[in-house]
């Protein structure tokens, strides 16, 4: 342990940030290969079923179901990628590739522990806002180099509710911003410090669920997946894809859905902060306990636990709720969700005008 | 030396694609290196540190501006045929509008190498600058009413866009979507208790 922490910090600065994407980036894989197992077991146990059981890893016993992520994986890897006769060549090579960098790259901002992110930047959300709204690229090119009606219908669907849906995620952020007076995102977690009821969400509770909507929306998550919308359009903007080209797509996917639940952890739920920090002061007995202390503190694990908890929301949508009808979705975006917002922040000034609540210091 | 070298590689990168937007044949292609055209400047700009300025770049123009821009190329069935036969007509008006640009950018070197720098270059600005808090205390004290001014000039362009495309047709059939939504189960489905009855 010593001898790393010397080597560690022998390493020049740059090699740390590169050591830490790479760490992250494979954890960030490792976590979609589970997550979509996670999500077929979390809805077979909601609709009754038993979900995947059969795939052990290297046949060990007791380990039903958790090899499944792997013989996907292989299964699409060894699978023909199909190139339509009448597409667009490039873009139809390149378009996986935008749908997936954005997901990726948005995690340089996010902080990930007390005090660290990758890159510190002071216009941080602004970054977010921009990278998560380039996404769409993917699903609009996707759509449009298949050369395919289905596929097409999808990626209009899919640039329509995205445009929809990033005003009515922008101004809840406005809120949020409001709240913290800082676009990094740091400090948005660090202004947010005390117990669980001085995290955003509680103040800013119209915005939050504006946010979490919109969330879903972004992500094309059921309820609001008509961009793939299997019944009416086969697969939407990824019909054509197959094997890993589809495989890239699908891992996109699931990365924006963690990603979402890490923003959301960030911005309405205090990131890596503790929900205990308000009631157990940092010299109380219970936290000088060894292990249990360090636990009940800020840290890493409060964040994925947020984050685990709120894909497990998403999965639950999923498994509860119909597919939006494409015209409600326009309508909920544009005639509910963003009066919300607009009405909340400007509630919202008020409260900071007549210093209400955590504006009253 | 290193800024330099990123400099003239991403100026390479943006001029390359700027010939890109007015060469490519497919309109789509033209729109992305459009996009390609914005990723470049939004660099540039971080190279100068004005890092605010290149990610609302990125934001507005990348993500709201040209996803509209494709959305209308991809629907659209453009006849390059016919595009092309005007080219002669409006070449003056080409020529001369690169005439201006060019003239611009001479003047403002040549004016910067006779010490009369109105940009004053780009010195290294100290750590804890950050230019968002700058240009928001700048927009929101002195410039207030501007700002509000064009915010409630951009309201009205909305508006008006909105009530020149809004046209009640006759005889059309639209979905009265609030009654969709307030709809009850009670109001649909009526649950009818009968008794079993002995197959015939």
């Amino acid at each position: 342990m010593q001898w790393l922490q010397t080597q560690w910090q022998m390493l020049p600065a740059f090699m740390h940030s590169t050591l830490v994407i790479v760490g992250l980036t494979i954890v960030l894989i490792l976590s979609v290969a589970y997550l979509t197992l996670w999500e077929r077991k979390f809805i077979g146990w909601i609709q009754l079923r038993r979900g995947p059981n059969r795939v052990r890893i290297f046949g060990l016993p007791g380990t039903g179901g958790l090899g499944q992520p792997f013989a996907d994986v292989i299964k699409l890897l060894i699978k023909e990628i199909v190139i339509p006769a009448k597409s667009n060549k490039v873009l139809f090579r390149l378009a996986p590739a935008i749908a997936l960098i954005p997901a990726f790259a948005t995690w340089a901002v996010v902080p990930i522990a007390p005090g660290y992110a990758i890159a510190n930047v002071d216009a941080g959300l602004l970054y977010v806002l921009s990278l998560t709204s380039v996404g769409v690229y993917g699903v609009i090119l996707a759509g449009w180099a298949s050369n395919s009606k289905y596929a097409f219908l999808g990626a209009m669907r899919s640039a329509a509710q995205m445009v929809a849906y990033e005003i009515a995620m922008g101004f809840a952020l406005v809120g949020v911003l409001m709240a913290a007076g800082s676009l990094n995102l740091g400090e948005i977690v660090t202004q947010q410090r005390g117990a669980a009821l001085s995290w955003n969400w509680f103040w800013l509770f119209p915005l939050f669920v504006v946010y979490a909507i919109a969330g879903v929306a972004e992500t094309n998550r059921a309820p609001f997946d008509v961009a793939e919308g299997e019944s009416e359009i086969v697969a939407g903007f990824h019909v054509e894809y197959s094997g890993m080209a589809f495989a890239l797509f699908f891992l996109a996917e699931y990365a924006n859905m963690i990603l979402i639940a890490a923003l959301t952890a960030v911005f309405f739920f205090g990131g890596w902060l503790s929900p205990l920090d308000g009631y157990l002061a940092a010299d109380s007995a219970i936290r000088q306990v060894p292990v249990l202390g360090a636990l009940l503190g800020d840290g890493t694990h409060w964040l994925v636990l947020k984050i685990f908890l709120w894909l497990c929301v998403f999965l639950w949508l999923r498994a509860t709720f119909p597919r939006y009808r494409y015209d409600q979705i326009m309508r909920l975006g544009w005639k509910v969700l963003i009066p919300v917002t607009i009405v909340w922040i400007a509630v919202e000034g008020l409260m900071v005008w007549l210093k209400v609540g955590p504006w009253s210091a | 030396m290193l800024v330099q070298i990123l400099f003239y590689a991403f100026a390479a990168i943006l001029v390359a694609a700027g010939l890109g937007v007015i060469l490519s044949r497919n309109p789509v292609h033209s729109a992305l290196s459009l996009v390609l055209c914005f990723f470049t400047s939004a660099v540039l700009w971080l190279l100068i540190e004005a890092e605010f300025l290149a990610i609302v770049l990125v934001l507005v123009y990348v993500g709201a501006v040209m996803v509209l821009f494709l959305f209308v190329v991809m629907m659209l069935d453009i006849n390059l045929e016919q595009l092309r036969s005007g080219f002669t007509r409006h070449a003056w008006l080409g020529a001369l509008t690169t005439g201006i640009v060019i003239f611009e950018i001479v003047g403002v070197i040549v004016a910067k190498q006779l010490g009369v720098d109105a940009t004053q270059g780009a010195a290294p600005l100290p750590a804890g600058y950050s230019n968002t808090r700058e240009l928001g205390v700048a927009l929101f004290t002195r410039y207030a009413y501007p700002i509000e001014i064009a915010a409630i000039l951009l309201l009205v362009a909305i508006i008006a866009a909105i009530a020149l495309t809004m046209r009640k047709r006759p005889g059309l059939k639209v979905q009265d979507i609030n009654a969709q939504v307030a709809v009850r189960a009670a109001d649909r489905v009526r649950i009818v208790k009968m008794d079993a009855e002995k197959r015939p």
